[in-house]
């Protein structure tokens, strides 16, 4: 599998085998929260803020 | 002669996939069920219309036996609850249970009306009124949005100079929804308090979250280690969890030197990627099980209708 690219400082960000389409994961070298928004070919986005009503 | 069923089609509501949400389908997955994962973001419900109209995932909403709520937007995942309950779509959990516990205002008025233990609350909405709410509660009091979670926004009021600051900003600079002040007696915790988790009619396990902050949340930084479960403890977040229409219920528990146990509040979407370890306790497995059980809902039925916003849809039993 390609590795993506963090879309906020363009490190290398390698996937978990068992990453899912829409799973938030860290970049390892900024720490941005990207959202896996495609799987083939591998694509990140920054997820999206969190907002007032997210939680529990 | 003997008949095979075909395993229930079950939908996941979710804004993204996070641990939790792994964990659940892992769970799913060990008892063959693959879930139809339902993104937030890309639906488009006609509200007139019923139940036989197609969901994102291509199916009809009225084929899914039961959807598992867990979205991490509230405001999303309980109009997703109210929409399917409403069609008679059973929901775990239920929107008549969410609706509560959504709102920590409705939630002290459940637990009060049950008789369940909890810190002191008084509700007022403007200024004077408040500081009055504030002194009767007694210094240092807690300000908290009715509304939000993780610790978000939670003020530790030591002096009515503070109380006066706190509130001119909520009423200058906050929505509505923190015009609404929710003042609680603020309780000197032993540097942790509880989480239990309830599923159903059983606490399947607690831990500790131990922090040198107020404000425990493992959002926050606290630490969690396991919690035995004592008749006590499951015996108050049993009665707890039905007194706010029962299901899957993650409840903060304080313990006070001379109350004992007292019920701080109730989270119906529960996170517990830090807890599974510690408890030993296979949570996603409890909740997935809990899904699938046929009569899950009963408790909901049996349970007198919540506080919950005006007139709920109905319960989310499926005749």
């Amino acid at each position: 599998m390609l590795t993506p690219m963090c879309s906020d400082c363009g490190a290398s960000v390698p996937l978990p085998a068992d990453a899912m389409q829409n799973e938030l994961i860290t970049c390892p070298d900024c720490g941005a929260e990207l959202e896996i928004i495609a799987l083939n070919p591998p694509t990140l986005e920054l997820a999206p803020q969190v907002e007032e009503d997210w939680g529990e | 002669m003997s008949m095979t069923h075909p395993a229930p089609r079950i939908a996941m509501l979710v804004t993204h996939i996070r641990p939790e949400e792994k964990l659940l389908l892992a769970a799913f997955a060990a008892r063959g069920i693959q879930p139809d994962i339902i993104l937030d973001r890309d639906v488009n419900i006609d509200l007139t219309a019923d139940a036989g109209q197609i969901a994102p995932s291509g199916v009809a909403w009225g084929d899914y036996a039961v959807a598992l709520e867990r979205c991490v937007s509230t405001s999303r995942g309980m109009y997703l609850q109210a929409i399917l309950n409403a069609w008679g779509i059973p929901t775990v959990n239920s929107y008549a249970t969410a609706s509560v516990c959504a709102d920590k205002l409705l939630t002290t008025l459940a637990l009060a009306r049950a008789g369940v233990p909890q810190p002191a609350a008084r509700a007022a909405f403007d200024e004077a009124s408040t500081l009055q709410a504030t002194a009767d509660i007694g210094y240092p009091a807690v300000y908290k949005p009715v509304t939000g979670s993780w610790g978000r926004l939670l003020a530790r009021v030591t002096d009515r100079n503070a109380a006066e600051a706190i509130i001119e900003h909520r009423l200058t600079l906050g929505s509505y929804q923190h015009h609404t002040f929710y003042v609680q007696e603020y309780i000197q915790k032993p540097g942790r308090d509880i989480r239990a988790f309830v599923v159903g009619d059983e606490t399947i396990c607690a831990i500790y979250r131990d922090s040198a902050h107020w404000i425990t949340n493992t959002a926050r930084g606290g630490v969690a280690s396991n919690c035995p479960i004592t008749p006590e403890l499951n015996d108050l977040c049993v009665r707890a969890a039905r007194a706010v229409g029962g299901g899957v219920l993650a409840l903060d528990v304080f313990e006070d030197a001379e109350r004992g146990l007292l019920i701080n509040e109730i989270n119906h979407t529960m996170e517990f990627r830090n807890s599974s370890a510690p408890t030993g306790v296979d949570i996603a497995g409890r909740l997935v099980d809990y899904v699938l059980q046929p009569h899950r809902q009963d408790e909901v039925v049996h349970h007198p209708a919540p506080i919950g916003a005006g007139q709920p849809v109905n319960t989310g039993v499926r005749s």
